[in-house]
């Protein structure tokens, strides 16, 4: 351990969280300081990044991170970002990204109606962005997801307007990065598994990075994500 | 007053779960049934004020809540 101080990310825990200490684990394998932060907090601690975890924020009650899009450390977030600071939202967390409009569409319940746990491959179609600098522009990473609504949704010239501004920062495709039928999981408009706002500072993503940041856990590929994020803290 | 609150995916948005229980009504012998919408319906229990300004403030909570303006409309019904 050395005496240099180590980048601080708060990661955020509401009532119905599941991955928060998975989140925080991430960020101490990629070298930062994880500082959970409760919902009912109205500032980040200090920090200068921020993890929304995933899971089911006050029980995912009237639409997936509806409730949690109200509570008082969502202003701060707000805050956070609107001055440029990084936030990263995983599942449950891009779920609450779009319901307090941090990021743009919602997400409808997974076209096959069942709850989706498995792993599926993504292409990264941004590098140019912090959190995704240290990956290369249409590599595949293998990661897993786990969630009932994860079916991205906005309106055609919503869509098509984001792709005209490269918010679609992760798709899903095949193992050999080919988008098509038969290799989106859930009915994400656009093969839409993760995006990103304008300023580049907010990612929405529903697949788990932090789920794999070491062979232990099966695998790595999280873990450029998470470092991205704990280097700009 | 006992205010209703009614939660609709919009027309362009498919639901997938209506569509499974159309399919379903079909195999029971419901044929003539050719399409079904799952919303949500909340009764919120509104203290005082007159109808006016009870339907305005239930807006602003469907606006701000009770619904999501990508995905869903809503309608307010107060007695």
């Amino acid at each position: 351990m050395s005496g240099a101080r180590r980048p601080r990310v708060a990661v955020v825990v509401f009532p119905g969280s599941n991955c928060d200490r998975d989140a925080m684990a991430a960020v101490e394998v990629a070298g930062g300081e994880a500082a959970p932060v409760w919902h009912a907090s109205h500032d980040l601690g200090g920090c200068a990044a921020v993890i929304l975890p995933g899971g089911f924020s006050y029980g995912d009650y009237l639409r997936a991170g509806a409730m949690a899009a109200h509570s008082p450390v969502m202003q701060a977030v707000r805050r956070h970002a609107a001055d440029g600071g990084a936030v990263l939202g995983i599942c449950n967390g891009f779920q609450i990204l779009l319901e307090v409009g941090l990021l743009p569409g919602a997400m409808l319940m997974n076209r096959t109606l069942r709850f989706i746990c498995r792993e599926v491959f993504l292409r990264v179609e941004r590098t140019d962005v912090p959190m995704l600098r240290h990956l290369r522009k249409g590599k595949v990473l293998r990661l897993p997801i786990a969630h009932k609504e994860g079916n991205w949704f906005a309106e055609p010239e919503v869509v098509d307007w984001l792709e005209s501004q490269g918010a679609v920062a992760l798709r899903y495709c095949d193992e050999d990065g080919r988008p098509g039928e038969g290799v989106n999981p859930n009915g994400a408009l656009n093969d839409v598994a993760g995006l990103v706002n304008a300023d580049g500072n907010v990612l929405g993503m529903m697949p788990h990075p932090e789920r794999r940041v070491g062979s232990l856990l099966g695998g790595s590929d999280g873990l450029a994500i998470i470092r991205g994020l704990v280097e700009v803290a | 007053m006992l205010v209703e609150v009614r939660v609709q995916l919009k027309k362009e948005v498919l639901d997938p779960q209506g569509e499974a229980i159309r399919r379903v009504l079909t195999g029971l012998g419901f044929a003539e049934v050719s399409r079904v919408r799952v919303g949500k319906l909340m009764l919120l229990e509104v203290e005082g004020g007159d109808a006016e300004s009870v339907r305005a403030r239930v807006e602003a909570a469907a606006r701000d809540l009770l619904s999501n303006p990508v995905i869903e409309d809503f309608e307010v019904r107060v007695p």
